[in-house]
Parts: C-alpha cells; structure tokens; sequence
C-alpha cells in the first residue's frame, strides 16, 4: 500500500467520520494535478483533527472534498455511517448540512449584497424551516452567540464589518443547521494577531457547548497546537504523521514535522533547535518525486526512499509516521516532559 | 438517510429552543459582544451605497433620460399634431407658439416628428437590449457556473456573432431577409439588434458570474444544501445585475445611434414613419438642409443628449460599483 496505508485508522471505536485512500484531482490530461493523492483518517465524535501542512500540500481539498464540495476521484468518505462519496445530488444535499465549512477568507464567504441576517438565516430557509419571523429569530440567537449584537448588525451589509466580525458571522451561520461535523479551512489565518485568538476561544466554547466535531486545516503549527486533539502534518497530497500535538511537539517522528517546527520563529534567543528548516521548494505535484515525496528536501533520505514509499507505522502509542527513517524508532521509550524545559509556548 | 442519523429537513428541533445556553456564558457571550462594538463600531464604510451616492449628475441624466421615455409613452395622450399631418401654408418654419420646435419641408410639426421618432427609436433599443439580456445574461450564468463543456460550446456561439461587424451584419440581413409586411418592419430591427446585444452582455457577464461563482459564499451555500437555481438566484445574480445593468444602459445608448446610422442609409423603419434617424436622414438631404437646418438639429440635439444621459448613467453606475467591489 503506497501513500500511508491504514495503520493509524482506529477500529472498534466510535469514528464520526472516516477517510480512506482519499484521492483528489484537478485538470486532465498532462497538466493533470493531483492535489490529495491517497490519504487516509478519522475523526472521533467530539474530537478535533487539526490538519496543517505547507500552501499547496492538499489540505484545503482535503477538508473540500469531505464536504464533498469537490467530489473526490477515488476513495471512501464515510460520515455518520453513510458514505458520502456515492450518494445522489439529492441525498448529498440534505446529508450536507450535517457538515458545515468555515472558510479562510471571511469577506468572500458572505454574499456582499445580502443583510447579516439574511445570510445568517439562509440555511434554515434553504430547508424551509418555520416562518422568516422565526428563522430570523434563531439567527439572531446565533449571532449573539457568536458575539455580534443582532439588532445592530442585523440589518447591515457584510462589507461594513471588519475581518473577525465577518468569520463571527461566518461561524454563526455554518452552526445555525446544528451540524455535527465543522470543517475549519484556515479560519484564522486572515485575521490579525489578536483577533485570531478571539476567534480560536470563541470556536472552542462552542464546540463544547455543542458537542461539534472539528477538522481544522492551519498552516500555522502553533494555532493547530492549542485547539487539536490529533494533528495530522500533510505533505505534497500524503499523510506524514498523526499524532497528539503534545507528542508531536516533544518528539516528532517524521523529518518533514520536526522541519515544521524548526520554522517556527522563537521567542527566546539562543534557545536554537539544531535543525534550521527547509531548504528548496515544494516539488510539482503534475510530476512529484518517486518514493516518499518528501525525499528531496528530506536530510535524512538515503537510497530506499526513492524507491519505496513509506507506509504509516505506529512508532509509538499513538504516535504514526510515514516515513523509512523515523526520528521515533517503534519501541523507543519517550523521554519523560516530566523536569524538562517545556518547549517555549509560541505566541498567537 | 438509510441510517437515521441525519435529521430530516422537515425536523421541528432544528427550529426548537437552541441548545441551551448556560446564563454565565450567555453573560460572557454579551460582553464580548460590547467589547466588541466599542473596539471596532461597525460604522458604514462609505456612503456610496446610498442613493445620495450617485451624485448630482446621475440624477440630472436619469431625469432626462426619464422625460424622454415619459415622453414617447405619453404621446398618443399628448396634445400634438399626427407626426404625419401636412400642412403646406406653414412649410420650413423657425420655432413659435403653434410648433414649438417648428415645422419641416411639408409643413409637418417637427416636436410632434421627434417626439413619436423617439417611440420607435426607444423600442428597438431597449426591448432588443432587454431580450438580449435575457437571453446572454441567462447564457452567461449557465456558462460561468457550470463552465466546462458548456462554456467552452456557449462561448465559442458568442464568439461566432461577435465576429461579425454589428453594422455589416445588419446590412446583410437587411439585403436577405424582406418581411412579407411592413407593420412588422420595426420587430424584424428588434430581432437584428438583439442578435447583436446578446453576445456582448453575454461576455460581460460571464466575466462576471465567473469571479463570483468561486467566491467562498458560493460554496458555503452548496455546502449548505443550497439547490443550483437558489444559488444564482439569490447568491450569484444580484452580484451579477449591477454591472450588466450599467452595461445595458450603455448598450441601448449604441442602440440608438446604430438605428441612427442605419436610418441615414435608409434602412431603418420606412418614411413617413419618424425615427430619429429617420428624421435627421430626411433633413440632412441637401436641399432641405439648406431651406431649414434646425429641421436636423432638433432631432440630432435630442439623440444627443439621450445617448450622453444614458452613457453619463451607466458610467456613474459602473463606478459606483466598482468601487463597492474594491471595498471588498
């Protein structure tokens, strides 16, 4: 099995969503590009998976194409017990609604001809649920839930809102359907510094309040760190690692992840971490490498990574990594975080 | 659902008291919210949006433009002369209280020619804009949202009329195609020009509908359950309609002034019919122009400034939007 295999999907257990050899492509023909080639997860009910990676890596597509907003070419996205990829256009749509999207830019996903509450109403009237009185209402309990005060906001024009207020609004409208699963694409990563960290606590209240299940795709290491329970690191359309973000952070197994978390800037000086990120750019994906597609930037690849590709192996409990060389060999004991310095906490 | 999970739509807990929230998050929920509108009141940005926003001229333009239509609706109710009533005592006369913008070399009122010219004129310009919108603007969106195959076979179709000149192909059809009655001379101009507008709106909002249907709010709508004709109804066409509106305006604008060129060549309506370009054609004959030249000028003095009020609007229109857009 090329691209990470299926050791790390979990069985026995409850799984809200599970994806299995997802494989998703844009264009045809020699300028073919296969954006997501292969990958494979799953989500317990409650969990968040946060899914981070370089611009290009495929996350973004990955988290369409479970909401189904691009059909995938090949694979299985199994929801709630029933299987999207498969469904008619009919079934899709109601089945949709159970999976919201929150997008990274908060201008451009609000119609900027319509009012906050028309928008924030829509999918109830889409479904045709109660009177517009009624919907209306529920929107503007949503909005004051999300920290927009409807009567002020209410009648106004998304173009009159700053960025943060706009993913507020985005935010309220992607949970009016109550769905069970959220799919976050980069919803921070447009706001400023401070904002973001309101938008980040104000998705974790109510993802406890309601019990919401969260894939939330970064590219921002340290926003994936404090809201996953499980963060999957993407590479050129495959899986490297999946694992806790604590563990991921002690002791990464993967070269590309510890390469992540090189780049990230340190707050204290002097305190390097020997490797000093990546070199060269992210390979084509119309032509990528043979074997592990990180072999070329990798400082580790020797003569087996050009031939085979590596697949997803427990190196520790819970720890899996795609790689020949992982820098976690299985059996190793973790050191303990106990007396150690802990890492530095980055700034939001 | 084969499963049950899935609550259907019809589900009156969705509608029902929304999960409960506990009242010291509610009371936290509140401050944010205060927090917020004092950090960052959500003032309006501009006042463009606003009708006050057009600006004087906007409104100077679309009262005259306003009068003009009025005018050409109103003429049969309008105390005139018949466009065609001769009168030959009273032949090539200036302005005065009996014709106001004087007569022509029959004897004929020109206010009353110019006034009922302009019915014709209006017609074909804008019901053959109009249909033509209909027509290229729902092409459009079909083709800027489902793009692909359709795309590619509806816009090689605009690109095949657009390749004729507007002015040759009329003329050839003109050449070819004789209506077996006159009355329907004025219907058979409606259809050239709409073969004419379509293509062009056609292109222009495709554009549009292109940008927009990759807009992040599109695919929120999908993803909500949103059915296709909901989402270029309420999602894709009013960011659509602004621009092809301002667009049209210019559009019947042409319109009017290709009627005009045509007229001159005579191929317009037939005399005794007035159009305004039959009527600048009819003077503009060397003799007349002589005898009387305000017989051209009236007429040209009002094609002209119906066409700079209609482009004067569509201008002001384009801008206005194009600068909500950039607000963006």
């Amino acid at each position: 099995m090329t691209g990470g295999g299926t050791a790390h999907l979990r069985s026995g257990q409850d799984i809200l969503l599970r994806v299995q050899d997802l494989e998703v492509s844009f264009g045809s023909g020699p300028h073919r590009v296969q954006a997501v080639s292969g990958i494979s997860f799953d989500v317990a009910p409650g969990e968040t998976l946060g899914v981070v990676g370089e611009s290009g890596c495929g996350k973004s597509t990955t988290g369409r194409a479970v909401a189904q907003v691009h059909r995938p070419d090949a694979g299985t996205v199994r929801f709630d017990g029933t299987e999207l990829t498969t469904l008619g256009s009919r079934e899709l749509r109601q089945a949709r609604t159970k999976v919201q999207m929150i997008f990274q830019d908060p201008i451009s996903s609000l119609n900027p001809r319509r009012r906050i509450l028309d928008i924030v109403s829509e999918p109830l009237a889409i479904w045709g649920l109660g009177t517009k009185e009624e919907r209306h209402r529920k929107a503007a309990t949503m909005l004051e839930a999300v920290g927009i005060d409807p009567a002020q906001a209410g009648g106004r024009r998304p173009t009159e809102f700053s960025g943060g207020q706009c993913q507020r609004i985005s935010i309220a409208r992607a949970l009016i359907l109550e769905p069970k699963l959220l799919i976050c694409d980069e919803p921070v990563s447009a706001l400023d510094v401070s904002v973001q960290a309101q938008i980040l606590n104000l998705l974790q209240d109510l993802k406890e309040e309601r019990a919401i299940t969260m894939v939330f795709i970064a590219h921002d290491l340290a926003v994936v760190k404090n809201v996953s329970d499980r963060v999957a690191v993407m590479y050129l359309g495959k899986l490297c690692e999946l694992t806790t973000p604590d563990a991921l952070y002690r002791q990464p197994a993967h070269p590309y992840s510890e390469a992540l978390l090189a780049s990230i800037p340190e707050p204290v000086p002097g305190s390097e971490r020997g490797h000093t990120g990546l070199t060269g750019d992210l390979p084509s994906p119309i032509d990528p490498p043979s074997g592990c597609r990180f072999r070329t930037r990798c400082p580790y690849a020797q003569e087996l990574c050009a031939r085979e590709e590596p697949p997803m192996a427990e190196v520790a409990p819970g720890q899996f990594a795609a790689c020949h060389f992982p820098l976690v060999k299985p059996g190793q004991v973790l050191p303990e975080p106990g007396p150690a310095p802990e890492p530095p906490r980055p700034v939001l | 659902m084969p499963d049950g999970h899935h609550d259907p739509p019809g589900d009156p807990r969705i509608l029902g008291a929304p999960a409960a929230f506990s009242p010291a998050v509610d009371a936290e929920v509140g401050q944010v919210a205060r927090h917020l509108h004092t950090s960052e009141p959500a003032t309006p940005t501009g006042s463009t949006s606003k009708r006050g926003g057009l600006g004087v001229v906007f409104w100077i333009a679309a009262g005259w433009v306003g009068l003009t239509v009025l005018l050409a609706l109103l003429a049969p109710f309008l105390p005139l002369q018949s466009p065609t009533f001769q009168d030959y005592s009273v032949v090539n006369l200036g302005p005065s209280t009996h014709h106001l913008l004087g007569t022509d070399d029959l004897g004929r009122d020109m206010l009353s020619r110019i006034i009922w010219g302009s019915r014709d004129s209006l017609v074909i310009s804008i019901v053959s804009v109009v249909v033509g919108m209909l027509i290229g603007g729902s092409a459009a969106m079909v083709a800027g949202y489902w793009g692909r195959k359709v795309d590619a076979v509806l816009n090689a179709a605009s690109f095949v009329v657009l390749a004729f000149p507007p002015l040759l192909f009329i003329l050839a059809v003109e050449a070819f195609w004789k209506p077996p009655l006159k009355s329907i001379e004025l219907w058979k101009l409606v259809v050239m020009f709409t073969v004419v507008a379509a293509p062009q709106l056609f292109r222009v909002m495709r554009a549009s509908t292109l940008a927009v249907s990759n807009r992040e709010f599109v695919v929120a709508a999908r993803s909500m359950g949103a059915s296709t004709w909901r989402i270029l109804t309420r999602e894709i066409l009013p960011n659509v309609l602004p621009a092809a509106l301002s667009f049209a305006l210019i559009g019947i604008a042409l319109a009017v002034i290709i009627e005009g060129a045509l007229a001159f060549l005579g191929l317009s309506v037939a005399l005794p019919t007035p159009t305004l370009g039959n009527l600048i054609n009819e003077a503009a004959q060397i003799y007349n122009l002589k005898a009387n030249p305000t017989a051209a000028l009236w007429p040209s003095l009002y094609i002209f400034f119906l066409v700079v009020g209609l482009n004067l609007m569509g201008d002001r229109l384009r801008s206005t939007f194009d600068v909500r857009e950039g607000n963006l």
